[in-house]
């Protein structure tokens, strides 16, 4: 069930230390991935702390938890998940060299990373009004306040350094959509497709564990 | 690996599936199952994730270099989650006399 896909005709984009467009894409990807395990363990110190501190004061983490809006944080899951689809279809549509598919896909990506980022401010937005932002302005009136603040210490870390992500995502994407429109990746040349694309998934995959972490340990 | 494109259907039902799970972890997290509840919600994310692992970012059927490579993240990330919580979930276990 796959379609066969001439190599690359034309390969004035292999540069000069690679053998071919096949070696110089697999060292691409190998690139990548080396990154993302780097990713790993950056975000992976934020959920090791959210673990050493969920497993401490467990009720406290629980019931601060219930004070984000899971409605927001589901809706942003789902969100997030429909463009990393989108995404997966735009290097698809790159090695097709289905130029016009490209450029609409690239920019459906990055609309929702928008959509997520719009969603992410308003729902900083019910947190700053209700009070749950530490040092700054927090309030908490059920038992130890100061466990339920570093809930919300860990929960803005880790929402941030992901909201980070999603925003050099988004302008990835509108770059690549931009380069695209000008027929760079149409010629068989679609790795840098291809790897913006394991980074969009990857901060979609970080997102699959924020949400049940942060927003669901207090809902039920 | 190679120049084969997949068609779009498998990415249309791998985008099914991580909905589905999504609604899934959704509902089970409003009801009280105990310590489970983190459980699940830690096994049905692992599956979604292994799911855009696997379709979206082409492990399956990648070379055995980037599996790997991508194995090899995971792995540091529990060599430092395992390291650090024996030692937390061990403390005072031994009575010292300071």
């Amino acid at each position: 069930m796959s379609i066969s896909i001439s190599p690359a005709s034309s390969q004035e984009f292999v540069a000069e230390q690679f053998d071919d467009f096949a070696q110089q894409r697999s060292a691409a990807q190998l690139g990548m991935w080396v990154f993302l395990a780097t990713e790993v363990l950056f975000f992976g110190g934020l959920f090791l702390g959210y673990t050493v501190f969920r497993s401490l004061y467990p009720r406290d983490f629980a019931a601060a938890s219930h004070h984000t809006d899971v409605l927001i944080g589901g809706v942003n899951t789902a969100i997030l998940l429909f463009s990393s689809t989108l995404m997966a279809l735009a290097v698809r549509a790159a090695e097709l060299r289905n130029q016009k598919q490209l450029i609409w896909l690239l920019l459906g990506t990055s609309f929702f990373g928008i959509i997520f980022m719009i969603l992410k401010g308003v729902e900083y937005d019910k947190d700053w009004t209700g009070h749950l932002v530490p040092v700054l302005n927090f309030e908490w009136y059920q038992p130890n306040p100061g466990h339920a603040q570093i809930f919300f210490w860990l929960y803005f870390a880790m929402t941030g350094l992901h909201a980070i992500h999603v925003t050099v995502g988004i302008f990835l994407m509108l770059i690549l959509a931009l380069l695209a429109r000008i027929g760079k990746f149409t010629t068989g040349h679609f790795t840098p497709i291809e790897i913006a694309g394991l980074y969009w998934h990857f901060v979609d995959i970080v997102w699959i564990f924020l949400f049940p972490l942060l927003y669901l340990a207090g809902h039920r | 690996m190679g120049t084969a494109t997949h068609p779009p259907k498998i990415y249309w039902r791998t985008c099914a599936a991580l909905m589905l799970l999504l609604a899934l972890t959704w509902t089970i997290g409003y009801i009280d199952l105990g310590m489970f509840n983190v459980t699940i919600a830690l096994a049905i994310a692992i599956i979604k994730a292994l799911l855009v692992a696997l379709f979206f970012m082409h492990i399956k059927g990648s070379s055995r270099l980037l599996r790997l490579a991508a194995t090899v993240g995971v792995i540091w990330l529990l060599i430092m989650l395992s390291l650090t919580l024996s030692d937390y979930f061990t403390r005072g276990w031994v009575p010292l006399n300071h």
